[in-house]
């Protein structure tokens, strides 16, 4: 009974989700529509459909990166609110690459120079408030919100002007060769390799985190920079890498948006990644593999979102704000601990009180047992 | 240019004028954000309290055709956000910046979604009717100073009220002095039986309803029509703002006032270099509250309880 209930409080991020998406019929009510007609179509799409699955593992590439961008910070207790704008410069470098490098390159070797681009461009958008924090101790969180706006204006700026297509009707760059394209995993559909390499991100960070000493040294800069630096450990190094190699990862789901689905630079490309990638971290408490579960979800809602507004007329901005309401549940959640709740704490004192109901009994039995 | 600018009187005045209303939805912000800090509680969740704020007043401008109705429903927007914040971050005490955060992607969900639904496709095209400049007779006839600072709508008078009085309240009353003493020492203040909790709603709210000012400005004034994400990052602007105005309306004030001066630059620069994409430019107000941001003289020293929530049980 009393696991069973420590279970459901372990679970609070499907309660999180399961009281957004009823808030959220609220809203698909408000616009006039069938909630339930609604969700199916949604779920049903995003999940038990081929082309719908596809799409969902499209979008889940991004937001899974994205999402470890943040989750890694999130170790040090550093908060990456700059995912969108990694997006944005990881996919400008690695178009910059995969356009004006010399040609004669083979196609595997110039997509991995690619994806390092990106990983350059991303972990240098990461790095420039990780060094503000550990050197002046300016707010990253200030400062990552700010870039996101630098670094999509920046894209925008280098699609509209230097790496303009010729002839093109809105800004995009020209179209990367065909040899740079990632390869599909799903036949038939834009599912590309993307996926895969986040999900293998995330089992690595994963046993990164358990596992390794810097995984566990990060951790103690989170919870103690005093003991951490007792330790002999630099917390200044600790809060720049970490943000560094945040950005890398989100920059990285930049390059696979141009090298995976696009094959050119759009400008205003990504729909909001960057901040899906703080939602599924929080929902995730950090842990990389539920970043990866997490992502799947995000992606299924973003993916059937659309199947939805075909469907049932529902505006597909529905599931941003679910998605909103996903991180005000969950954050509410967080004041929801099972040792904090009332009936743990009736259950301590059940115990407390049979403790020491058992040593009056000890005590009445040797008291019988004395010999006269 | 900016020789041109300085040298022409009538340029000079245009100049300034257009930096001060760039500046106003910043300054209610900020404002917003100082209030809310000095009582101990964070406020990330400006942008998405100022972007429900400018959905509130398009809403209810859009239904009566009149701009004080928007004003109202506009704060009351806001102030409904800030209950979020409030609820999480004040009575269930869990992280301020993640209360925030998820203020802001809800704010950007829902107003998109209702604007939709409300506006029904109309939000691009319709013009709502808002405050229009008119002159203070007298006092706008100052050389230079005068028309820039009144011959203004009615929604930058009124801020030149509430910084005064913000200040007042903060630091010349004494709700102002109980604000202060819970955000640097809950207990202490507690102890002097000042109810902590209530004291931190009230700001959060406050900061709520100032933020949807903020919001009101832009619709009402600025632009007379909703559009999603309007604020644009000026949320986070203001963040940067009451760190350089040091936690205090007269400081935000001025601090939002170089961020106008340099976003009425930036527009500047764009027609005068109609060759060069306007992205490049649009950055520079970004890019500089994040070098006054680092290039702060002295250390700023932010309330001393700011970012804690207060559990009257625990130690």
């Amino acid at each position: 009974m009393l696991g069973l209930l420590r279970a459901a409080y372990l679970l609070k991020g499907v309660w999180a989700i399961l009281a957004a998406l009823l808030v959220g019929s609220v809203l698909i009510w408000l616009g006039q529509s069938n909630p339930i007609e609604a969700y199916a179509a949604l779920f049903s799409g995003a999940f038990f459909e081929y082309h719908g699955f596809a799409t969902t593992l499209v979008k889940m590439s991004p937001i899974l990166l994205a999402g470890l961008a943040v989750a890694v910070p999130l170790r040090a207790g550093l908060f990456n609110i700059g995912a969108e704008g990694q997006i944005y410069l990881g996919a400008l470098f690695a178009t910059w690459a995969a356009l004006y490098l010399p040609e004669p390159l083979p196609g595997w070797l110039h997509i991995i120079i690619c994806s390092l681009a990106g990983m350059i461009g991303g972990g240098l958008w990461g790095l420039i408030p990780g060094y503000l924090k550990a050197y002046h101790n300016v707010n990253e969180v200030i400062v990552t919100l700010l870039m996101n706006y630098i670094g999509i204006n920046l894209v925008s700026y280098f699609v509209s002007g230097p790496m303009l297509a010729k002839g093109a009707p809105y800004p995009y760059s020209d179209e990367i060769r065909e040899a740079l394209w990632l390869p599909y995993i799903m036949p038939n559909t834009d599912a590309h390799l993307g996926v895969v390499i986040g999900i293998v991100f995330a089992i690595l960070l994963y046993f990164a985190f358990k596992r390794t000493s810097l995984g566990l040294s990060l951790a103690t800069v989170g919870h103690n920079p005093a003991a951490a630096r007792y330790a002999g450990m630099s917390v200044r190094r600790h809060i720049i890498l970490s943000l560094a190699f945040g950005g890398a990862l989100a920059g990285l789901a930049g390059a696979y948006e141009v090298l995976g689905l696009k094959y050119r630079l759009f400008h205003m490309f990504s729909a909001g990644y960057g901040f899906d990638g703080i939602v599924v971290a929080l929902l995730a408490e950090g842990n990389p593999l539920l970043v990866a579960v997490a992502a799947l979800f995000l992606g299924g809602l973003r993916s059937g979102a659309n199947i939805m507004q075909r469907a049932v007329g529902v505006p597909t901005t529905v599931v941003e704000a679910i998605q909103g309401l996903v991180v005000i549940f969950v954050a509410a959640s967080v004041a929801f601990r099972f040792e904090n709740s009332y009936l743990a704490a009736a259950w301590r004192r059940r115990r407390a009180v049979e403790a020491a109901l058992a040593v009056e009994h000890e005590a009445a039995r040797r008291e019988e047992a004395k010999p006269p | 240019m900016m020789m041109e600018i300085l040298l022409d009187p009538t340029m000079l005045s245009d100049f300034l004028s257009t930096s001060l209303r760039l500046s106003i939805p910043v300054v209610f912000a900020a404002l917003g954000g100082v209030l809310s800090e000095r009582s101990g509680v964070y406020n990330i969740g400006l942008e998405g309290m100022m972007l429900a704020g400018a959905f509130g007043a398009a809403v209810g401008t859009f239904f009566t055709d009149l701009p004080i109705v928007g004003l109202v429903t506009g704060m009351f927007a806001g102030t409904l956000t800030a209950v979020v914040l409030a609820v999480l971050a004040v009575s269930l005490g869990v992280s301020q910046i993640v209360a925030g955060i998820a203020i802001n992607i809800f704010s950007i969900g829902v107003t998109s979604f209702l604007s939709r639904i409300v506006f029904s496709g109309q939000a691009n095209t319709m013009t709502l009717p808002g405050y229009k400049a008119f002159a203070i007779p007298g006092l706008a006839s100052i050389p230079i100073i005068g028309p820039v600072l009144f011959n203004q709508d009615a929604l930058v008078y009124l801020m030149y009220v509430t910084v005064p009085l913000l200040f007042y309240l903060l630091f010349r009353t004494s709700w102002g002095l109980n604000i202060r003493a819970v955000g640097e020492n809950p207990r202490a203040a507690d102890t002097a039986g000042v109810r902590v909790n209530m004291v931190r709603y009230l700001c959060v709210l406050g900061s709520g309803a100032l933020a949807g000012l903020g919001g009101c400005y832009l619709v009402l004034s600025q632009v007379f029509l909703f559009s999603e994400h309007m604020s644009a990052g000026k949320g986070f602007i203001a963040l940067a703002a009451i760190i350089l105005g040091r936690w205090n309306p007269v400081g935000a004030l001025l601090a939002c006032l170089l961020f106008g001066l340099f976003d009425a630059l930036q527009l500047r620069l764009q027609f005068a270099n109609p060759e060069v994409p306007y992205q490049a430019f649009v950055i520079l107000p970004y890019v500089v509250s994040i070098l006054a941001l680092v290039g702060l003289v002295g250390k700023p020293r932010p309330p001393g309880a700011v970012g804690l929530p207060y559990r009257r049980e625990s130690k």
